[in-house]
C-alpha cells in the first residue's frame, strides 16, 4: 500500500472537515471502550493475565531466532511449506508463484493486516488474479478501492447509509426495492453473494493472528466465520503473517487468547478461533492440498534489536486507537497507510523510516491512554516520545520549532536570566490583557489564538511576589 | 505555620520544596500561594528555590534530550535538600518523578541523585491527603464544580479520587462530574499549537462535556489543560469559568477565574 504519511497534516485537515466521518467516528467512541471495560472488569485476573501475555512476548521476542526455526520445522514436517520473506516485493512474488502454479483465477481472504502492508489486493488483480475479501468490513472497502481505517474494524469510518449505498450499486443482481436499511439486511446479502465466491475460488489466503512454534499451526480469530471457509475451501491455502507473530506453544495462545478479545471487542472470546496446522492429511475429511506460509519481515528484525523492539510485541487488537481521542477526532486514514491509531504512530516510522512517517508519533498528546488499555503494556508514548528523539537528532524537526526550542531552553537553563525576563515580559501582558482578562489574537501565537482565546497572566510572576513576601512586602 | 493545625501531632513538620511550575509562575501566581496555603496549613515548611524555572517538558515532549537533561539536571540540585518536592500540577510532578530516573539512567553521577528526588516528588493534592494524611479542609465555596482528570496526574502518579476526596470536604461546593473526565483535552503542551486543528476537535469536546455538566466551575489540577479549556470556554461563550483546584481548596478565589476580566 502506498504510503501518505508524509502528508499527515492535511490528510486530518481533510479527515475533521468530514461530516460523515464524524457521524461514524462519534459510534465507536462509545461502544468498543464500555465493552472492554466491562470485559475486563468481569475477569478478575484480567490485569495479571495482561502481565503473563507481555511476558510471553518478552520471552519468544528474546529467542525469536529459534522459535521461527521450530515453528518452520514443524510447519514442514506436517506438509506444508514455508516461505521467508525479506520485503513486501518477495511475499508479493511468493503469493503470486503459489497463485500461478495452482492456476488460480480467483482468490478469497481472509482479513489480514499483512495483506495490506504488502498490498496484495492490487498486485493480484495487475497480475490477472481477482482477489475477493470475504470479511464484511473488508469487502464493504474493496467495493469503494478504500484502504481499511481500523485494524480490526475496517470499515468503521462508514455509516450505515453509505454502506447501503455501495450494496446497491455493487450488487445489480437484487431487486431495486429490497429493504437494505438494517446491518442484518446488509450482512445476509453481502453472506449471499460471498457463498459463491467461497465455492469458486481456487486459493484462500489468510492472516494468522498467532503462529505457534511448537505444532506449526498458524490461528486466526474471526466473528463471521469467513475465515474458516477461506482456507478450507480452496485446495490451496496461503497464510501471510509477519515473523513477530510467532509464539512458543498453545497454553501461551490460551494464555493470550484471553486478553486478545476482552481488548478488542469487549467479547470472552471471539465467535471462531481456528487453528489450521498444514494440508489436508488422508484421514482428513476436507481441507487444503496445499499449504503455505509466507513469513514476512519487512523491517521487523531491525525494529528487534533496538529502542523498539516493545513494539513487537502487539496483538493487533485496535485498543490503543479505540481509546486515542486523537484516533477519534481524524480516525484512521488521515495516518496514511496501513497501521492507524497509537500502533501506527510507532510502527509505521519503524516499517516505512521517520523521514516518511515522522508526523504521527508527533501527532500525540502523550495522554497515555493507550498505553493504560494496551494488553501487551506496550509503552506507546514512549516509544513516540523515542521517534521525536530520532527525529531531533537528525535535524528533522522543523527549522521554527528547533530555534523556537534552542531560544527558550538557553534561557529555562539560566534561572536569573530567566526569571527577570519572565517578569518582565508579564508585566507588559498582564497590562494588556488586565480590561478582557484575555486576547483574542497574539503575535506568534496563531496556533492557539485560531480556535481559543488565550487567558491574560495575572501581571507579576510567582518568584517576584514570592520575593517581595520574604523580604516583607505583600503579596 | 499555623500551630492549630490538626495534623501537627500526628505528622512531623516536613521541609518543602515547592515546585511552581513554569506555567503557574508567568501565568498564574495566585495557585503558587493556594498550594502554599494549603502545604502551611498541613504543617510543611515552604520554600520556593529560586533556580527552578521549567522541568523541560517541552523540551524532552520534543525529542531534545539534552536540554531536558540540562533542565533535569538544574531542577535536581535545587531540590534535593528537601524533604518533599511538590508541584500544583500532575504532569511536572510526573515529569520529575517518572521521567528524570529515566533521562539520566546512564549518567553514573546523577542517576541516583535523580531517584533521590523522584521518589520524593508528588502532585499537590495526593501529596495532601497521601503523604500528609489531609482527609477534609476547612474550606467553603458555594457552588457545582466539575474536575477534569489531567492525563499525566490521572494515568502517571494515580491521582484520582485524591482531589475529590478533598472537594467533597469543601463545604457548600458539589461535584458534577462531566462525561469522559478521564479524556486528553487536547492541550498536550505544544501538540495544541503543532496540531491546532486535532487539538481544537479535542477541546470542543471536552467543553461540550463540561458545559452538559450543569457546574458553573470548571476544576483541574494542571495549569496547561486550564488554559486551553478555558480559551476554548471564552472563544464560545460557555458561562463556566475555570480555576485551579489549589485555588478552591484554599478557599482563595477573589482573584478573577482563569480568562476573566479583572474586577475594577
Amino acid at each position: 500500500m502506498r504510503s501518505i504519511a508524509h502528508s499527515f497534516k492535511d490528510n486530518a485537515k481533510a479527515a475533521l472537515a468530514d461530516p460523515q466521518l464524524r457521524r461514524a467516528l462519534d459510534n465507536i467512541k462509545t461502544g468498543f471502550i464500555t465493552k472492554r471495560a466491562a470485559a475486563a472488569a468481569r475477569l478478575p485476573e484480567f490485569e495479571a493475565l495482561r502481565d503473563a501475555a507481555r511476558d510471553i512476548k518478552n520471552h519468544t521476542l528474546d529467542h525469536l531466532d529459534l522459535y521461527l526455526e521450530r515453528y518452520a520445522e514443524n510447519v514442514q514436517a506436517g506438509g506444508g511449506h514455508v516461505h521467508w520473506c525479506a520485503t513486501a516485493e518477495d511475499a508479493r512474488a511468493a503469493v503470486l508463484e503459489i497463485c500461478r502454479r495452482a492456476g488460480a483465477k480467483t482468490v478469497t481472504k481472509g482479513k489480514s493486516m499483512i495483506s495490506e502492508e504488502i498490498a496484495l489486493n492490487d498486485y493480484l488483480e495487475a497480475n490477472g488474479i481477482t482477489p475477493v475479501e470475504t470479511d464484511l468490513g473488508e469487502y464493504i472497502i474493496q467495493l469503494r478501492h478504500e484502504p481499511p481505517s481500523h485494524i480490526i474494524a475496517p470499515a468503521v469510518h462508514l455509516t450505515k447509509d453509505a454502506i447501503e449505498a455501495d450494496f446497491r450499486k455493487a450488487h445489480p443482481q437484487f431487486p431495486k426495492d429490497r429493504p437494505l436499511s438494517e446491518p442484518r439486511h446488509l450482512v445476509d446479502e453481502a453472506r449471499q453473494v460471498l457463498r459463491s465466491r467461497f465455492l469458486a475460488a481456487d486459493v484462500g489466503i489468510t492472516g494468522a493472528n498467532f503462529l505457534i512454534a511448537e505444532t506449526g499451526s498458524s490461528v486466526i480469530v474471526t466473528n463471521e466465520g469467513n475465515g474458516d471457509l477461506t482456507q478450507v475451501i480452496p485446495k490451496v491455502h496461503i497464510v501471510v503473517a509477519s515473523l513477530e507473530k510467532v509464539i512458543p506453544n498453545l497454553y501461551d495462545l490460551s494464555t493470550i487468547l484471553r486478553v486478545l478479545a476482552r481488548s478488542a471487542t469487549g467479547q470472552e472470546f471471539t465467535t471462531y478461533t481456528t487453528v489450521s496446522s498444514g494440508p489436508k492429511r488422508p484421514e482428513d475429511p476436507d481441507g487444503p492440498e496445499e499449504y503455505h506460509v509466507i513469513l514476512l519481515d519487512n523491517g521487523r528484525s531491525r525494529m528487534l534489536g533496538g529502542e523498539f523492539r516493545e513494539v513487537l510485541r502487539c496483538i493487533r487488537c485496535g485498543a490503543c486507537m479505540n481509546h486515542c481521542p486523537v484516533y477519534h477526532a481524524i480516525g484512521g486514514h488521515a495516518y496514511g497507510w496501513v497501521y492507524p491509531g497509537p500502533i501506527g504512530a510507532v510502527l509505521t516510522p519503524g516499517l516505512l523510516g521517520v523521514e516518511e512517517a515522522g508526523a504521527l508519533p508527533n501527532a500525540s498528546t502523550f495522554c497515555g491512554r493507550c498505553e493504560s488499555v494496551c494488553p501487551m503494556r506496550i509503552p506507546l508514548p514512549k516509544l513516540m516520545r523515542h521517534w521525536r528523539e530520532r527525529e531531533f537528532e537528525r535535524h528533522l524537526t522543523p527549522a521554527p520549532v528547533r530555534y523556537g526550542l534552542a531560544a527558550w531552553a538557553f534561557l529555562a537553563r539560566r534561572p536569573a536570566l530567566y526569571h527577570w525576563l519572565l517578569g518582565l515580559e508579564m508585566r507588559v501582558l498582564g497590562a494588556l490583557g488586565r480590561r478582557k482578562g484575555r486576547f483574542a489574537w497574539l503575535p506568534f501565537a496563531g496556533g492557539w489564538t485560531r480556535h481559543r482565546d488565550f487567558p491574560a497572566p495575572q501581571g507579576r510572576t510567582f518568584q517576584s511576589l514570592w520575593a517581595e513576601r520574604k523580604t516583607g512586602g505583600a503579596p | 505555620m499555623p500551630q492549630d493545625s490538626p495534623l501537627e501531632s500526628a505528622y512531623a513538620p516536613a521541609r518543602v520544596g515547592l515546585f511552581v511550575t513554569c506555567l503557574v509562575d508567568a501565568m498564574r501566581p495566585s495557585v503558587g500561594f493556594a498550594a502554599v496555603k494549603l502545604l502551611e496549613d498541613a504543617g510543611c515548611a515552604v520554600e520556593v528555590p529560586r533556580a527552578q524555572t521549567c522541568c523541560g517538558q517541552p523540551a524532552y515532549n520534543s525529542g531534545d534530550r539534552a536540554d531536558s537533561q540540562a533542565l533535569a539536571r538544574q531542577t535536581i540540585e535545587a531540590f534535593e535538600g528537601f524533604d518533599y518536592v511538590v508541584a500544583p500540577s500532575g504532569s511536572c510532578a510526573a515529569m520529575i518523578r517518572e521521567h528524570y530516573p529515566a533521562l539520566l539512567a546512564e549518567d553514573p553521577a546523577w542517576s541516583a541523585r535523580a531517584q533521590h528526588v523522584a521518589a520524593r516528588t508528588y502532585e499537590l493534592t495526593s501529596f495532601l491527603t497521601d503523604v500528609r494524611g489531609v482527609s477534609a479542609l476547612a474550606a467553603r465555596f458555594e457552588g457545582t464544580v466539575t474536575y477534569h482528570d489531567g492525563c499525566s496526574g490521572l494515568r502517571e502518579l494515580g491521582v484520582r479520587e485524591q482531589p475529590r476526596q478533598l472537594l467533597a470536604s469543601v463545604r457548600g461546593l458539589t461535584l458534577n462530574e462531566m462525561r469522559d473526565s478521564d479524556v486528553c483535552c487536547g492541550f498536550g503542551g505544544t501538540f495544541c499549537v503543532k496540531f491546532s486543528d486535532i487539538s481544537n476537535t479535542m477541546v470542543s469536546d471536552k467543553i461540550d462535556g463540561i458545559a452538559k455538566s450543569g457546574a458553573r466551575t470548571l476544576l483541574a489540577g494542571d495549569l496547561g489543560c486550564l488554559l486551553n479549556m478555558a480559551g476554548k470556554l471564552k472563544r464560545t461563550g460557555v458561562p463556566v469559568e475555570a480555576r485551579h483546584v489549589a485555588e478552591v481548596l484554599a478557599e482563595m478565589t477573589d482573584d478573577p477565574a482563569i480568562g476573566e476580566a479583572a474586577k475594577d
